[in-house]
């Protein structure tokens, strides 16, 4: 299975973890993300304007260049997944931005929306099955109570990120029980980490995720998961002891035997 | 009721929002996170527009208060959509003032230097919110 990747600025920075182990993992999935050539940042918020044009081309250029090999495009990012469905979605349902960018863009063949984008995680649902991840599993994380963090980005608006039940997801829970864990719900799993207010008012941010992360330590949990590189930011903000806030494919990596040294380009260690 | 004034009409076409569809339940408003904080709470942006009161929509604290969660616009029964009323505000206001800027790219290195585990997405993100 070969798709197209669109890995994002913060996976090519701050967040090469979530991008090494991800395309590791996806290796022995038998998963093959191919780069996107030349793509440029999308632009972390989806500009909500509908007057907007500029500002949706970063992610209409790469959902072209999928369409060109008629390859789905994968995702890790919960920003990049957020702002390239939903521009998809405009390109798809919206007949004035289309046009628009259409027109801006000059190029030969008109782009009208054709792309499915998934985050890897819709793609290990939907293309290998939890079942069937769960024999794949080397290392069961037995015993290890861990909460999905959902936050925003993912889920809303389900009309159109069409990721799962806005308000009761299942789909990272199940993640983490083929991996062996037990998965642990809480209330404020989509609840919001604050976002990008946080550079301005890390007061409030550090409010917000303290309530997050009481209620997850109040449901049992020992660990976090996020897709969002901010998120985990944010929520790494206050310091909460026997609570570990990380990547999903980290958890993803573990489980299936991906330490650091079995494949040369896996040189992150983990934290724990 | 739909007052005339060109801002507010510019609002509504950005915004792509039926504000007329509201039925002021205030459910956005209780599902905000940012409620406490906000000076014009989302059930009432649809009101300001609605009596075309666009100057004090522009000016308001909440277009910074807001964090595109879209809760409000998730659990919204008449589909109003408040999160891209204020999201026109805030593009209004940004594109009028554009020297009220919180941020400029020469202040990069100095934030990165005082904390190095800002992620590029929340750079991004506030140069999308913050900035013309
Ligand atoms: S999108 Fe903005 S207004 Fe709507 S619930 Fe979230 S913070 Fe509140
Ligand atoms: S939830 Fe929708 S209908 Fe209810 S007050 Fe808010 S905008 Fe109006």
């Amino acid at each position: 299975m070969v798709f197209s990747y669109y890995p994002g600025c913060t996976l090519k920075t701050q967040a090469k973890e979530l991008d090494r182990l991800a395309r590791n993992s996806a290796k022995v999935l038998g998963i093959i993300l191919e780069e996107v050539e030349d793509w440029q940042c999308c632009g972390a918020v989806y500009p909500l304007g509908t007057d907007e044009i500029a500002t949706k081309l970063a992610s209409v250029r790469v959902l072209k260049e999928a369409a060109k090999k008629g390859q789905p495009l994968v995702t890790l990012c919960a920003a990049c997944t957020h702002v390239i469905k939903r521009v998809n979605d405009d390109m798809k349902n919206n007949g004035d931005i289309r046009r628009k960018v259409n027109k801006y863009m000059e190029e030969e063949a008109d782009y009208k929306g054709e792309t499915e984008v998934l985050h890897l995680i819709e793609v290990i649902n939907k293309y290998i099955g939890f079942d069937k991840l769960k024999e794949y599993v080397k290392n069961p994380l037995t015993g290890r109570k861990i909460g999905a963090y959902y936050g925003c980005m993912l889920l809303r608006p389900s009309s159109v990120m069409a990721f799962d039940d806005p308000e009761n997801p299942t789909i990272f829970e199940k993640f983490i029980k083929a991996l062996g864990a037990d998965p642990v719900i809480y209330p404020y799993r989509n609840e919001c980490c604050g976002g990008y207010i946080s550079l301005k008012e890390k007061d409030r941010v550090k409010e917000m995720v303290a309530t997050i992360k009481e209620n997850a330590k109040h449901n049992g949990a020992e660990q976090l998961i996020t897709a969002c590189p901010l998120c985990l930011y944010n929520l790494k903000q206050i310091s909460c002891r026997d609570l570990n806030i990380d990547y999903l494919t980290e958890i993803l990596a573990e489980a299936l035997g991906i330490t650091y040294n079995s494949e040369e380009e896996v040189s992150y260690a983990y934290s724990k | 009721m739909h007052i005339q004034n060109d801002y507010a009409d510019q609002i509504r076409l950005i915004s792509g929002s039926q504000d007329l569809k509201c039925m002021k339940c205030g459910r956005c408003s209780a599902s905000c996170p940012q409620y406490e904080e906000m000076d014009v709470r989302p059930h009432q942006f649809v009101s300001y527009l609605q009596r075309g009161d666009i100057d004090a929509l522009m000016d308001c604290e909440s277009i910074w208060k807001c964090l595109s969660c879209f809760a409000c616009v998730e659990r919204c029964p008449r589909d109003v959509k408040p999160a891209r009323l204020i999201e026109a505000a805030r593009l209004l206001r940004i594109r009028r003032q554009s020297d009220d800027e919180f941020i400029t790219p020469e202040q990069v290195p100095a934030l990165l230097e005082l904390d190095p585990d800002i992620p590029q997405q929340l750079l991004a993100s506030v140069f999308r919110k913050y900035v013309k």
